[in-house]
């Protein structure tokens, strides 16, 4: 019954190395080791959210504040319990949340909710829930088990990377044709990021880089007229100011406004004057540039990168394939979102609906980021299980 | 195992087993640090970005982000007033409420203007012009429904306001003129500024401005417009106010206050009752222009809301010419009322003394042309005096002859005729006294019978009803008197109202009492040629001079035909009646000018209209006699009619100046 090789799903039925080789940790002592640091960090992340949001409610938490502030919470729990389960637990997992993932992008494309002329969210128990959020995470989880499974030595044979390339097109398909291109775009990245880091042969990645330009091409002449749009009114916000461009402008000008020292919390005229569009989701660091200045901005990228650097750390620092690369895929969904965001306050990219994690107004963007902290949580807590049969490379 | 493995793959298996494959962690590690570089490396340049947008652009921004937030709004100047001498409102300003429509507070905008044109009518210009403003403004800038409603139409409205979204009422302000026709030439009238003007000065774009178009609102525009204010709001994205920053007021416009006595003006009126005439009365002491008619004349009010098409064109069109004023702009050939220009001229040049008599036998020959007399008889061998008194063309024809061109022009320019006269009023004529030179100028050879038409006013002269008005007034008080009708702006005196005393003419004494007498013969002793002008106040006697000036060539064959009369020619081909007249003779006050368009004797048309003119501004003398103060903020002359009023001024205005010493009102009718 068990081959090996070509059988794709075949390491899904057991997964004796790895049970080999676990400690034996029980609950308790498990969550004393749960970096409580990087816990700290992230709860101090959701704190200036929820300075930005009730300033954005107009100096009050009851429009945005508090309800984000109860989704976060729910969202440390997930955390830390998604933190204590086993790599074993979320190999088998990963490939019915993978699947899960891609019949939601399904779903929303049939019967999704339009909002501001894409599909992009689906009702869920009376919960409005973005799929394509979800299905970084279900990519992220495939992926590192893919790798995982077959090992650093395997990566060599082409024959083994279509399967995962196959099953990162997928979604990134699924998403673009939404049509969500932030996302889609995120998602491809992160995949990419993947099969780099798993120990891609440098020829494989010479060889998938070099056709990338005409691709570009192809994909710009596939564009959806508002996504050219946002290209175009990106190179030139000033053709149209109330226009298509509107977004940017006001978002430069009241981060701006801001200064070195800021207007001073609750007393951004920008923000508080509703000059700002979408100042509660995707302009939330516009509103905290505008009233902290360029010291509380700068303050936020700062804790925002720390992050990110923490999560790549947690990714170097475990002794398998499968956390390091789970790891790694999280860091990059998370850095993706915060780059893609604040370059696009700062009008550096075309505008693209990305929140910034666990600032931004929003559930399904906190709640899957919180799953994907748990996952990484998760990689630094069994940080210390082999890979079977396999020796570090390096000394550490 | 191995049986149920290939061999191939159980050599590997114990091969791996052997010699642990690389897992892969260095590669790793390597690559991570590798996207850790590139992760920090974006951050960083995210951060520089972050930089070069607060700190180094922020300044820039920051102005863009003030003026986002604050909106400026500019406040219109209320107009300043303009008043008569006696402080009474020739032209104010009326509160008037106006319908906006703010098209974002409204969800169905063509059932509210709908139901909005069963409270106050919409025609078909209205409405298109709301949908065209409603296609071009943006959805928070109000669109004007209706402006100038009534205050029963406003209550109407606030009392529909629930089914009525989105419609507000504005307060704005109209100009009134409370005596219409009556001033309408002098005071002139205001309409909303075009588009050259708001390219001239923005601040006209304002709603609710209004540019002078005519009269004293034309010339006096810069004082009375005044300085709009502003106030700066804080906005909202949407531009709904938030609240004030900053309110800077602005500064009203001037109130002017006229020499104009509105009382004598509307008597002036009455007399001149539905002929097309004009009539200016003249402090003959100081130039100040009391009373200046023109009829017809029209309602300036009407010009503030934009005046209709089929008004405008029945205006243009009247041959009575309602929108000139012809005081002004009219230009008559003066006739025989030129007559003591000549008489002046020629004592000044010394060509002809008062005592020199020439023979009037009925006509003048000149160069094989026959010139007539007004009287086919003759009047005789006649001095300058007579000469004046009857009237005799024979006498002036000669008279001019010897003097020439030159002196005439000289003299009359001095004396306010075919000069431009400085009032403030726009587009004052100055008018004509003919000379060769000027003939020449256009392109004509002057004839010696050129300077004896124009030794009785014929001709090409030509002058304005106030110019004969100032010409008498310097006659009659021998001072270069200069014609005006501001008197004060605000509190300050004008600088003419200001001057004591004007400069004495440049005649001797002697000459003028030769022409005073002249005129006053032709009033007051028998065989004057306007003995209807005689006074009927005791003691006090009037001198004037009565003019007829031909507009039409009198054939030689009509006037030998002995049947001329020019009574039965068509009215336009008549002649312009004139008279000129000053009282008291032996302490001139007043100067009266007359001009009957087409009233076909000076001396029966104008003669009885100026006596009934000058009586009325004598007997309103004194309480006019007083310098009324400068300051307009306090008509000190205002108490309730006290019923020593003239008759005919039932009509005027509540505000009646009175005097103690008034003459007797029974007297002069």
């Amino acid at each position: 019954m068990r081959r090996n090789g070509l059988n794709t799903f075949g390491f899904l039925k057991s997964d004796r190395r790895l049970l080999r080789a676990e400690p034996d940790f029980r609950p308790m002592a498990r969550l004393l080791q749960v970096n409580w640091l990087y816990v700290l960090l992230v709860c101090l992340l959701a704190g200036v959210g929820y300075i930005a949001l009730y300033s954005a409610g107009g100096g009050s938490a009851k429009p945005f504040a508090g309800p984000q502030m109860v989704r976060f919470g729910f969202g440390l729990v997930m955390m830390i319990a998604v933190s204590l389960v086993s790599p074993r637990i979320l190999r088998m997992a990963s490939v019915p949340i993978y699947l899960l993932s891609v019949t939601l992008l399904t779903l929303v494309l049939r019967m999704g909710h339009v909002g501001k002329g894409a599909e992009r969210w689906i009702n869920l128990a009376g919960m409005q829930f973005q799929p394509s959020e979800f299905a970084k995470i279900g990519l992220v989880l495939m992926l590192a088990t893919w790798f995982h499974r077959i090992g650093n030595e395997r990566m060599g044979n082409p024959l083994r990377l279509i399967p995962p390339a196959l099953l990162t097109l997928l979604p990134v398909l699924l998403v673009l044709k939404e049509p969500n291109l932030g996302t889609a775009t995120i998602i491809g990245v992160i995949g990419a990021t993947m099969f780099f880091a798993a120990g891609m042969r440098l020829w494989q990645i010479l060889l998938l880089v070099a056709p990338l330009p005409f691709m570009g091409k192809l994909i710009y002449s596939h564009l959806h007229d508002y996504q050219k749009a946002r290209i175009d009114t990106f190179l030139h916000p000033e053709h149209d100011p109330l226009g298509a461009g509107y977004n940017i402008i006001q978002s430069k000008i009241a981060l701006g406004s801001g200064g070195m020292w800021g207007e001073g919390y609750l007393h951004g005229s920008q923000g508080q004057l509703n000059f700002l569009p979408e100042k509660q989701t995707d302009f939330i660091f516009t509103m905290i540039g505008e009233e902290w200045g360029f010291v509380g901005g700068i303050a936020v990228i700062t804790l925002l990168g720390t992050l990110v650097m923490g999560g790549m750390l947690i990714a170097i620092r475990s002794r398998n394939q499968f956390g390091r690369l789970l790891g790694l895929g999280i860091a990059m969904d998370f850095f993706l979102y915060c780059a893609v965001n604040l370059s696009m306050v700062m009008g550096a990219i075309p505008v693209g609906g990305v929140p910034l994690p666990l600032i931004s107004y929003g559930g399904s963007a906190m709640l899957t980021m919180m799953f994907g902290f748990g996952l990484l949580m998760s990689a630094w807590v069994h940080r210390n299980e082999r890979d079977p049969g396999t020796e570090d490379d390096d000394d550490d | 195992m191995f049986s149920r493995n290939t061999p191939f793959r159980s050599r590997i298996r114990q091969k791996r087993q052997v010699e642990p494959v690389r897992s892969g962690r260095g590669v790793f590690t390597r690559r991570a640090l590798l996207v850790m570089a590139v992760q920090a490396g974006v951050l960083g340049v995210l951060g520089r970005r972050l930089y070069n947008l607060q700190v180094v652009d922020g300044g820039h921004l920051r102005q863009l982000a003030e003026r986002n937030r604050t909106s400026k709004r500019l406040l219109a100047p209320a107009r300043g007033t303009i008043h008569d001498r006696f402080g009474v409102a020739l032209a104010d300003n009326k509160v008037s409420w106006r319908a906006l429509l703010m098209p974002e507070e409204t969800t169905d905008i063509p059932a509210v203007i709908e139901r909005f044109s069963q409270i106050v009518p919409l025609d078909e210009h209205d409405r298109s012009r709301i949908e065209r403003d409603l296609r071009h403004v943006h959805k928070y800038v109000p669109v004007t429904l209706h402006e100038f409603l009534s205050w029963d139409d406003m209550a109407r409205i606030e009392l529909n306001a629930p089914s009525l979204p989105g419609v507000l009422v504005d307060v704005g302000s109209t100009r009134l003129y409370p005596f219409k026709d009556l001033t309408a030439h002098i005071v002139g009238y205001v309409a909303p500024p075009n588009e050259e003007d708001v390219a001239k000065d923005t601040t006209l774009s304002l709603p609710g401005m209004r540019v002078g178009r005519a009269g004293i609102e034309q010339t006096q525009e810069a004082v009375l417009r005044g300085e709009p204010g502003s106030v700066e709001m804080e906005v909202n994205a949407v531009g709904r106010v938030i609240g004030e920053i900053d309110r800077v007021e602005g500064q009203q416009g001037e109130d002017v206050r006229l020499t104009l006595d509105s009382v004598l003006q509307k008597q002036v009126l009455n007399r001149l009752e539905d002929r097309v005439a004009s009539a200016v009365v003249m402090d003959c002491r100081n130039g100040e222009v009391m009373a200046m008619v023109s009829t017809p004349s029209f309602d300036p009010s009407l010009f503030d809301s934009g005046v209709s098409h089929a008004q405008w064109n029945e205006w243009a069109n009247d041959p009575r010419t309602p929108l000139v004023d012809k005081a002004v702009s009219g230009l008559y050939p003066p006739g025989s009322t030129f007559k003591p220009a000549v008489a002046l001229a020629a004592l000044k040049s010394g060509s002809v003394t008062a005592h020199d008599r020439f023979n009037c036998p009925g006509y003048y020959d000149l160069g094989g042309v026959r010139f007539h007399c007004w009287n086919r008889w003759g009047h005789g061998l006649i001095n300058m005096h007579e000469g004046l008194k009857y009237s005799c063309d024979v006498y002036f024809y000669e008279v001019a002859r010897r003097c020439g061109m030159d002196p005439i022009q000289a003299v009359g320019n001095a004396m306010g005729l075919g000069v431009k006269l400085d009032i403030e009023l726009p587009h004052v004529r100055s008018g004509v006294i003919p000379t060769p030179e000027w003939r020449q100028r256009h392109g004509f050879h002057w004839n010696g019978g050129d300077t004896v038409n124009a030794g009785i006013g014929q001709g090409f002269v030509q002058v304005t009803p106030l110019a004969l008005a100032t010409y008498v007034s310097r006659i009659a008080s021998g001072r270069n008197v200069q014609p005006h009708l501001l008197r004060a702006t605000n509190d300050q005196l004008s600088p003419l109202a200001s001057l004591d005393e004007a400069a004495k003419v440049d005649l001797p004494p002697d000459y003028l009492d030769v022409v005073r007498g002249g005129m006053f013969a032709v009033v007051n002793e028998p065989h004057g040629t306007a003995p209807k002008a005689r006074l009927d106040l005791p003691g006090i006697q009037m001198a004037g001079k009565t003019g007829s000036a031909q507009v039409r060539r009198v054939s030689r064959a009509l006037r030998e035909s002995g049947h001329f009369n020019s009574m039965n020619l068509p009215w336009e081909y008549r002649p312009h009646a004139l008279f000129i007249c000053f009282a008291p003779y032996d302490n001139p006050k007043y100067a009266v000018s007359v001009v009957v368009e087409h009233g076909n004797a000076g001396a029966d048309e104008a003669a009885p209209l100026a006596k009934l003119i000058m009586t009325d501004a004598l007997l309103r003398d004194p309480a006019s006699d007083v310098r009324p103060p400068a300051p307009v903020s306090a008509p000190a002359t205002e108490p309730a009619a006290e019923g020593a009023q003239p008759a005919d001024t039932a009509s005027a205005p509540a505000s009646q100046p009175t005097g103690q010493g008034q003459l007797d009102p029974g007297a002069p009718q």
